[in-house]
């Protein structure tokens, strides 16, 4: 049977010895999508990569790719390519040696392997540089090679392994295209990416998986996870700089919030909740850019400035207010007249609010 | 020529049975378990039980090595040392207790003892001071390099070397030997140094001093190199002088290197044999356990009893300096 | 700001150090002890090209010095006598004499062998008379004839220049053996050093690399075969060789018994060495060539073996240097014979049988140590990374 399906992943398990890294991950991905795995360093994106590449073993749970059941295959019989974050190049190979090295070890002949380079190598701009050896490559040149590498093997699941950490901030941006642009050449390829950089993530993936501490905390599209975030957790991981939370008190429930901050401001918000929160402290949280300056009467917040950073066409604002104890961030567009110790208002737009209950988990997922 | 022409030969053929092996192990091993050609679960199966035997196939002829030539020996040699001379009957512990009250090994006994307490020490010594000194200078890369040179005699040439510097002519000739030579020069009087009891132990040691102190520069410049430059900017800025520097921000940096090295010339003068073999053989009080048991293997057509006992002797010696290896090469892994 | 002015004062400090007059004493302790490291391997290179005859009375210190010797020459036979002037004359070059050298004084009785200055004419008895010029030309006179067959004695003190040859040279490689034993400890070392990398290596792989269990075990056991003495091995395999010598109805002391012994001895450090370094390599490369398609088989040579070639020529320098320089395995294990002993054996015989010719000494000496010495100077590099990880920290 032809299946949609490019990967599914059943209760997937890992632990070393008696620690547990991935604590049952359950994970449908389309074929040719492009899926990205975020999570802060050591939350097991790349453990969990590395089963699905073979390289570590499943300790419980089931892993099909294009509906095969592989658990027990070595790496090199999935169908999969890796690239790794360190590259790993073959040092004594030649670029051309290392990308038909996989072909070479499965006997392909010698004109395959020929044509497959030479247009793998064409596609990556590769071709003057074919009979190099890796050190006297550039370190973008050498994330093209790793990648080259793993296209000539056609593989169904491609796997990235934070593939741009390694490179400095100007051919990062570069090599991020160039892998938007791989997406596009190769539509039937299943795509996992790992990243712990939210703005990969949020620019490459079709749906991104946010994992933390060994448990998926949301799958989504980059905006489905930006403005309807399932938990605080997520809320906080996504977007930059971080959502501002307060936690304040329910005072009534139903189709609308009412809530009541600690400085005893009452807000309606637009979001339904159950009756049983009703007198609960919960979380709201909201996003620095959806701050905005206030006049006097619409003040919702007021607060003193106490640091300010001005990046040109982004201001932000970090201030010291009564409504937490936390200092909050606010992001406003271009460069701000403000001075350090001033006292300003900001308002924001209430149906742009996100509030999470006493778990942490945000009242839109609620059933 | 064709003798050496032979041992080509042989080389070619050694490294070609041993690629063989390897080769046609790994080649049976995919014949038994096929991962071509058949079911997933088959394979599957296939390539967990080969990935099972392979890693007995690489380590196969190396563990049988090790056993036969090194692990076996020992208990073997235990266990000879139990027995009489052919290795036949069984003696009990009679050849220690010969051992024990004889002269000979007594003496070879408070000789080691001399050897293990001022070889390390002054080869480490020698080589702290050479490391440390030679790091500040620009022509130390080749100052050290020629003090490293005798590590690459052999004991039998460093004797010879150093006889030579010994050599005694009666008084009244020339002397050609360097040290009488020099004791004339500043009013001595020569001597037949590798005769005077005691001193000829010194003049022994000496060979091996300027062996190993290569060695233990060596190791001792790499450890003050890898010592992070500020702790010592830290201690110019607080005011500590050269000695202060030396002795209270270097040496306790390096602690690990000066034991690696003291133990590695420990263990090496436990085995030395070839230099009291050539300048004295024994002679003149200067009788070491490796020479003692290396004469008792083929004296009076060989004892192995007696030489197996000196044997275990040695060994028991060395257990300490194993079993801390043994501890640090662990501790290292784990740290991994 | 405050840090700027900080490090300024610190490189104030510290080039302070490097000029104070410290400095001179730390030149001149480093070049005392390279003097005294290197004088006596230089006294033995210097000695052994000395002429055998100055080797023996004077110091290599003085090699470039002349030296005066006293010398009892002779003139040429009476029968060249001629007459002049109512004189019997003796004229020419002294018998013996070579023309570097120059003579200082002569004499004729072997009371006073220099009591006169060259060019001054000394009277003998019989109203003869002899001079000698520095050039060795001498004329001796007399009112009766010479007699005899021989011609006359003429003592003299020259001035001996240096001599250097290559004849010590010549003589050990040919008469002494020392050639034959070179070939021999060629044929033993090449094959010693070669064999136990192969096997170190996979072994050092699989203890980095593959799952398996005990592998800490194994690591250990390595680690501690490391320095178990050689001493415990001698008698037991000794045995077990003389067994299966006997067995067989061959010798037990064979080059492939040798081979095998150094292999052997060889190996714990060869699968420490080697595994420190293959272990250290990126596991990303190795799991990069698995999801590539290779086994382990194929990983251990397209890629380990490759990659670990400064590891093995460590290795491979130490085990030449050792299997070179070994005598007690050599002993052992391999006979006396013309084509079997090695170069240690041979010198450790010289030692006894020529312990006096120091000609002879000096020079196998420098046979023996110069091919070390070779490996040593070109590769010392390999050896020093080899020291560095090799000891066990
Ligand atoms: N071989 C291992 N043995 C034990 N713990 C491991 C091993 N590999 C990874 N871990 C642990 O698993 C967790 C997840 O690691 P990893 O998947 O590398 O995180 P990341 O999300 O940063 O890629 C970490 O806490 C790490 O310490
Ligand atoms: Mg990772």
């Amino acid at each position: 049977m032809v299946s949609s399906t490019g990967l599914t992943l059943k209760n997937i398990k890992k632990s070393y010895g008696k620690t547990d890294v991935l604590h049952g991950i359950d994970l449908e991905i389309a074929l040719g999508e492009f899926i990205v795995f975020v999570g802060p360093s050591g939350c097991g994106k790349s453990t969990l990569l590395r089963m699905i590449a073979g390289l570590e073993e499943i300790t419980s749970g089931d892993l099909f790719i294009e509906g095969a059941h592989v658990n027990d295959l070595p790496a090199a019989m999935r169908g999969i390519a890796m690239v790794f974050q360190s590259y790993a190049l073959y040092p004594h190979m030649t670029v051309y040696d290392n990308m038909a090295f996989a072909m070479r070890i499965a006997k392909e002949d010698k004109a395959t392997i020929d044509q497959r380079v030479n247009s793998a190598a064409e596609m990556l701009q590769l071709t003057d540089y074919l009979y190099r050896l890796p050190k006297a490559l550039s370190g973008g040149q050498r994330q093209r090679v790793a990648i080259g590498r793993a296209i000539v093997r056609n593989p169904k699941v491609f796997l990235f392994d934070e593939p741009l950490s390694n490179l400095d901030a100007s051919l990062r941006v570069q090599t991020r295209i160039e892998i938007a642009n791989l997406k596009e050449t190769m539509k039937q390829t299943t795509m996992i990416y790992v990243t712990h950089d939210q703005v990969e993530a949020m620019t490459l993936a079709d749906r991104i998986v946010v994992l933390s501490a060994g448990n998926i905390e949301q799958v989504g599209t980059p905006l489905e996870l930006y403005s309807k975030p399932a938990n605080l957790f997520v809320a906080q991981f996504i977007g930059s700089p971080a959502m501002n939370i307060f936690t304040v008190k329910v005072l009534q429930t139903g189709k609308v919030t009412r809530i009541k901050t600690q400085n005893k401001n009452v807000f309606d918000i637009p979001i339904s909740s159950a009756a049983q929160i009703k007198e609960q402290t919960i979380t709201i949280g909201v996003r620095p850019e959806d701050f905005c300056l206030a006049d006097k009467e619409s003040c919702m917040l007021s607060g003193e400035i106490v640091f300010i950073e001005s990046l040109g066409e982004v201001t932000l604002l970090h201030l010291n207010s009564s409504e937490s104890t936390d200092p909050l961030v606010v992001k406003l567009p271009g460069i701000i007249n403000k001075q350090k110790g001033e006292m300003i208002c900001l308002k924001t737009e209430l149906d742009k609010t996100h509030l999470f209950d006493e778990q942490g988990i945000s009242l839109l997922y609620q059933v | 020529m064709e003798q050496l022409f032979y041992s080509l030969l042989v080389m070619l053929l050694g490294v070609l049975s041993c690629v063989f092996y390897f080769v046609g192990s790994n080649w049976l091993l995919l014949l038994i378990y096929p991962v071509k050609h058949v079911s997933n679960v088959k394979m599957a199966q296939n390539i967990r039980r080969a990935a099972a035997i392979r890693p007995w196939l690489f380590l196969g002829p190396a563990l049988f090595f090790l056993i036969l030539y090194l692990v076996y020996p020992v208990f073997d040699s235990v266990y000879l040392s139990l027995h009489g001379r052919n290795g036949e009957e069984f003696v009990g512990l009679a050849n220690y207790e010969w051992l024990f009250q004889d002269n000979e090994f007594l003496e070879s006994l408070t000789n080691n003892i001399l050897w293990l307490l001022i070889v390390p020490a002054l080869s480490t010594f020698f080589g702290l001071i050479i490391a440390a000194l030679t790091d500040r200078i620009r022509w130390g890369d080749f100052a050290k390099s020629l003090i490293f040179m005798p590590m690459a005699i052999s004991f039998i040439g460093a004797s010879i070397i150093w006889k030579f510097v010994y050599d005694y002519r009666a008084e009244g000739s020339d002397q050609i030997g360097l040290l009488n030579a020099l004791v004339e020069y500043f009013g001595g009087t020569p001597q037949a140094w590798i005769t005077l009891p005691f001193w000829n132990d010194i003049f022994l040691m000496v060979i091996l001093i300027w062996i190993q102190t290569g060695f233990a520069m060596v190791i001792l410049s790499a450890a003050l190199r890898g010592i992070p430059e500020e702790t010592v900017e830290a201690a110019v800025l607080d005011g500590a002088n050269g000695f202060q520097i030396f002795f209270k921000i270097l040496i306790p940096q390096i602690w690990t290197s000066i034991a690696v090295v003291w133990t590695t010339i420990t263990i090496l003068v436990l085995k030395v044999f070839d230099i009291v073999l050539a300048m004295t053989n024994g002679q003149w009080d200067t009788q070491v356990l490796a020479n003692m048991m290396f004469d008792w293997m083929f004296r009076g057509g060989g004892d192995f009893g007696r030489g197996a006992a000196i044997a275990v002797i040695i060994m028991i010696a060395v257990i300490p300096v194993m079993i801390w290896n043994v501890r640090q090469a662990n501790a290292q892994m784990e740290g991994r | 700001m405050a840090n700027n002015k900080f490090s300024s004062g610190l490189m104030l400090s510290l080039r302070q150090l490097r000029r104070s007059p410290l400095m001179i004493v730390v030149h001149l302790s480093v070049l005392f002890l390279v003097i005294l490291w290197t004088f006596p391997t230089a006294g033995l290179l210097i000695s052994s090209f000395r002429d055998k005859d100055q080797l023996a009375v004077s110091g290599w210190w003085q090699s470039l010095s002349s030296s005066e010797q006293n010398i009892i020459g002779r003139t040429s036979a009476p029968d060249q006598q001629v007459l002049l002037d109512g004189k019997y004359v003796l004229s020419g070059t002294i018998e013996g004499f070579a023309l570097q050298d120059t003579i200082l004084r002569f004499g004729w009785t072997s009371k006073q062998p220099e009591a006169y200055q060259v060019n001054t004419i000394a009277s003998m008895k019989n109203a003869g008379t002899l001079t000698v010029s520095s050039d060795g030309q001498y004329t001796m006179t007399s009112l009766v004839p010479f007699t005899g067959s021989r011609g006359k004695r003429v003592f003299y003190t020259q001035l001996t220049s240096p001599k250097f040859t290559l004849d010590n040279y010549v003589e050990v490689l040919n008469s002494e053996g020392i050639g034959q034993s070179f070939i021999n400890s060629l044929t033993v070392t090449i094959p010693a050093t070669i064999i136990p990398i192969l096997i170190a290596a996979f072994a050092a792989y699989a203890l980095s690399w593959m799952r398996l269990p005990g592998r800490g075990l194994l690591i250990a056991l390595v680690v501690g075969l490391l320095v178990v003495p050689l001493q415990m091995s001698l008698i037991p395999l000794l045995q077990l060789y003389n067994t299966i010598g006997s067995y067989f109805g061959v010798s037990a002391k064979t080059y492939f018994g040798i081979w095998l012994a150094h292999t052997g001895f060889g190996l714990p450090l060869a699968i420490y060495l080697l595994r420190n370094y293959i272990a250290g390599l990126p596991k990303e490369i190795i799991e990069s060539a698995r999801v590539d398609g290779a086994n382990d088989f194929e990983i251990f040579v397209k890629i380990i073996l490759p990659l670990s070639f400064p590891a093995l020529a460590s290795f491979a320098i130490f085990q030449f240097l050792w299997v070179w320089n070994d005598l007690l395995v050599a002993t052992v294990f391999l006979g006396n014979g013309e084509h079997e002993l090695v170069l240690t054996g041979r010198l450790r015989e010289l030692l006894g049988s020529r312990g006096g010719n120091w000609e002879i000494l000096t020079a196998s000496a420098f046979v023996s140590i110069a091919v070390p010495l070779t490996v040593f100077f070109t590769l010392q590099r390999y050896l020093v990374r080899g020291l560095l990880s090799g000891s066990v920290k």
